[in-house]
């Protein structure tokens, strides 16, 4: 087959930067799972949400790029965590894992339902442009946006980074993370670090759903496919270690630009998943190891 | 003296699957046959086709959640993907009557044997994983398995396969389709309700209570736990199966998002929640209270357009302040209620 160097470039390029937005969705999830051992499955629809969030927000602020609305939605999401772990996870939080999987997914049922009633599952679409970036002379075009997109990606990273091991709260986050009852013993308020460690991987579930508006279409359902992105690259990076995540992203995000240039783009999720489900069964902790 | 060969792991003997377990009352298996065989002749005492056709949805939901219940219930792992099973054998048993031209009975079983030999497959996988992990993989194998058939041109790809109407004339035309399929989805969930007891009851079953409250300790006492887990999976996958193979024929077509809708995966798991997890008559009853109150959301005016909202309220309801289900809670409430309710 012969491939034009520019184009497999433009592939790889793509896929790396979609692959960092991507982690960052996955960091929310790992994150949570890392800390208190439940698998958050209302992820999806906050996604969604946070897409409709700064499509509308944008409308009402009437500016001419999504950011200024991304940022207000981010924060937003925060207390809305939290407030999803007081009602929903807090009582179950002991319990098996049964539990736990059915409140999360009845936060999802209940986000969907809204959203269906509110929004319909009618596409919407960011109406902006950065222009694009050209590289070799034109032989490679990049949309700003997505520039954009993998950059505030890698600084969110960076900052939840140097939350969790530069401040005191992030010091706490990972003794609980660590091992709960000790963490409580030596005075740690547990019940407020769960609470902020749920409420920050809803917000960067929100800040990728937020990104991601502003690259592609969305519809409400969206969500469900980026949250099963979400599970494979936390699987692949190790679930419990959100910067693992962001590597998994890297390798997603590969994965989704290497497979086109050999095989219809419609094999791409069984080669995901069968990835997904092979990891998970040769290697649970994930490629850059996890909490097992 | 030669060497002795290591001692192969105990394997169960078919005894162990018989439900021979002590002080059982006649009502355990009685009341939710009883429940079973009522719901079903109800639309054959109206004539009504209407009715049938209900039924027919609520016996579906009725084996979904019963056999759900073994691997779910019983054996404490959760399940997202249970509806696979329903999909894969759809699948086969639609590729074999369609395109190979063979009886529905075959499909039947070639369905059930296809869904069985998946979960023998993914059951020999996970057995060193537990809890989330194992959820995760059913979630996998479940997006996995519809995104390789989307793909498979022998199966239609996504666009599915259709049955040529003529097949029906086999069995007295597609009137009589419809009726003889209805009976043989009674058939079906009646003997999901005797697999459910049979396995409730028996040293097997007992087994795989012990793996839901502490696998380790399950394992210290001699339950071989990973073959356990393994055999509680195929059982629960079986009937799925055949149900969708059956389910397939009388629709008459096929495409992948019909055949893997997760959200049938997850009303299966509401319905085992709602009538009581680990329960023999818990599922049957919950299947039916879920239908109910779906049907009474969908034409409520004011409730429709947030049906799923309203479901998932009562979930967290549930999950939070009466994690037994029904009749676990009864059995709590009213421990007189223990001997009969099982």
């Amino acid at each position: 087959m012969a491939l034009e160097w520019t184009s497999v470039l433009s592939f790889l390029i793509d896929g790396l930067m979609l692959g960092f937005v991507f982690g960052v969705a996955a960091m929310g999830l790992t994150l949570i799972w890392g800390v208190m051992d439940v698998i958050n499955l209302a992820h999806g629809p906050i996604i969604a949400l946070s897409m409709f969030g700064v499509y509308l927000l944008m409308g009402a602020l009437g500016l001419g790029n999504p950011y200024p609305a991304l940022l207000l939605v981010t924060l937003l999401a925060l207390p809305v965590g939290m407030g999803i772990y007081y009602i929903a996870v807090h009582r179950v939080i002991d319990a098996p894992h049964l539990s736990s999987l059915l409140a999360t997914y009845s936060v999802n049922m209940m986000l969907m339902g809204v959203m269906n009633a509110v929004f319909g599952g009618a596409p919407r679409n960011i109406e902006f442009s950065l222009g694009s970036i050209k590289l070799f002379g034109g032989a490679i075009t990049i949309p700003t946006a997505r520039v954009v997109a993998a950059l505030a990606a890698v600084l969110i990273a960076a900052a939840l980074y140097a939350f969790l091991y530069r401040t005191r709260l992030g010091r706490y986050i990972r003794a609980v993370t660590d091992n709960r009852d000790a963490a409580e013993l030596v005075g740690v308020p547990s019940t407020t670090i769960l609470a902020l460690s749920f409420g920050l991987g809803v917000l960067l579930a929100a800040f990728a759903g937020g990104l991601i508006a502003t690259i592609f279409p969305f519809t409400i359902f969206d969500g469900g496919r980026y949250e099963l992105k979400s599970f494979v690259i936390g699987v692949l990076g190790g679930l419990g270690n959100p910067i693992g995540s962001l590597f998994g992203g890297l390798v997603l995000g590969l994965i989704e630009g290497i497979v086109p240039m050999f095989l219809e783009t419609s094999w791409t999720p069984v080669i995901e998943f069968a990835l997904f489900v092979l990891i998970l069964l040769v290697r649970p902790t994930g490629l850059f190891g996890g909490k097992s | 003296m030669s060497q002795r060969k290591p001692a192969l792991p105990p394997a169960f003997r078919l005894a162990d699957f018989w439900p021979a377990l002590p002080g059982r009352h006649w009502a355990n298996w009685a009341l939710p046959l009883l429940v079973v065989l009522g719901l079903g002749f109800f639309p054959l005492l109206t004539g009504k086709d209407v009715h049938r056709e209900t039924m027919f949805t609520l016996l579906r939901a009725v084996v979904m959640a019963v056999s759900l219940n073994i691997i779910l219930g019983y054996t404490g792992y959760v399940s997202f993907g249970h509806v696979v099973f329903f999909g894969l054998g759809g699948y086969v048993g639609f590729y074999l009557v369609a395109v190979q031209g063979r009886s529905l009975w075959e499909a039947l079983l070639a369905g059930g044997l296809a869904a069985g030999l998946l979960a023998w497959l993914i059951g020999i996988g996970i057995l060193r994983l537990r809890g989330a992990y194992f959820a995760l993989v059913t979630i996998g194998v479940n997006e996995a398995v519809k995104a390789f058939i989307q793909n498979f041109d022998p199966f239609g790809g996504p666009l599915g396969l259709t049955m040529n109407f003529a097949v029906y004339k086999a069995y007295g035309g597609p009137r009589a389709m419809l009726q003889m399929t209805y009976y043989v989805l009674l058939v079906l969930a009646v003997l999901a309700v005797l697999l459910a007891y049979a396995v409730r009851t028996s040293k097997f079953g007992l087994g795989l209570l012990s793996i839901r409250e502490d696998e380790d300790a399950a394992e210290v006492m001699g339950v071989v736990t990973p073959m356990a887990k393994t055999w509680a999976f195929v059982l629960s996958a079986v009937l799925p199966g055949m149900l969708g193979a059956l389910f397939f024929f009388r629709n008459g077509s096929i495409e992948p998002h019909e055949a893997f809708p997760l959200h049938l995966s997850i009303e299966a798991i509401v319905m085992v929640m709602l009538g009581g997890q680990g329960t023999v008559l818990g599922p049957v009853l919950g299947a039916a209270g879920y239908q109910a109150m779906r049907a009474f959301l969908l034409t409520n005016r004011y409730l429709k357009d947030i049906q799923l909202t309203v479901s998932g309220a009562l979930l967290l309801l549930i999950v939070l302040f009466i994690p037994a289900g029904l009749i676990g809670w009864l059995r709590r409430r009213f421990p007189a209620s223990r001997r009969v309710l099982l």
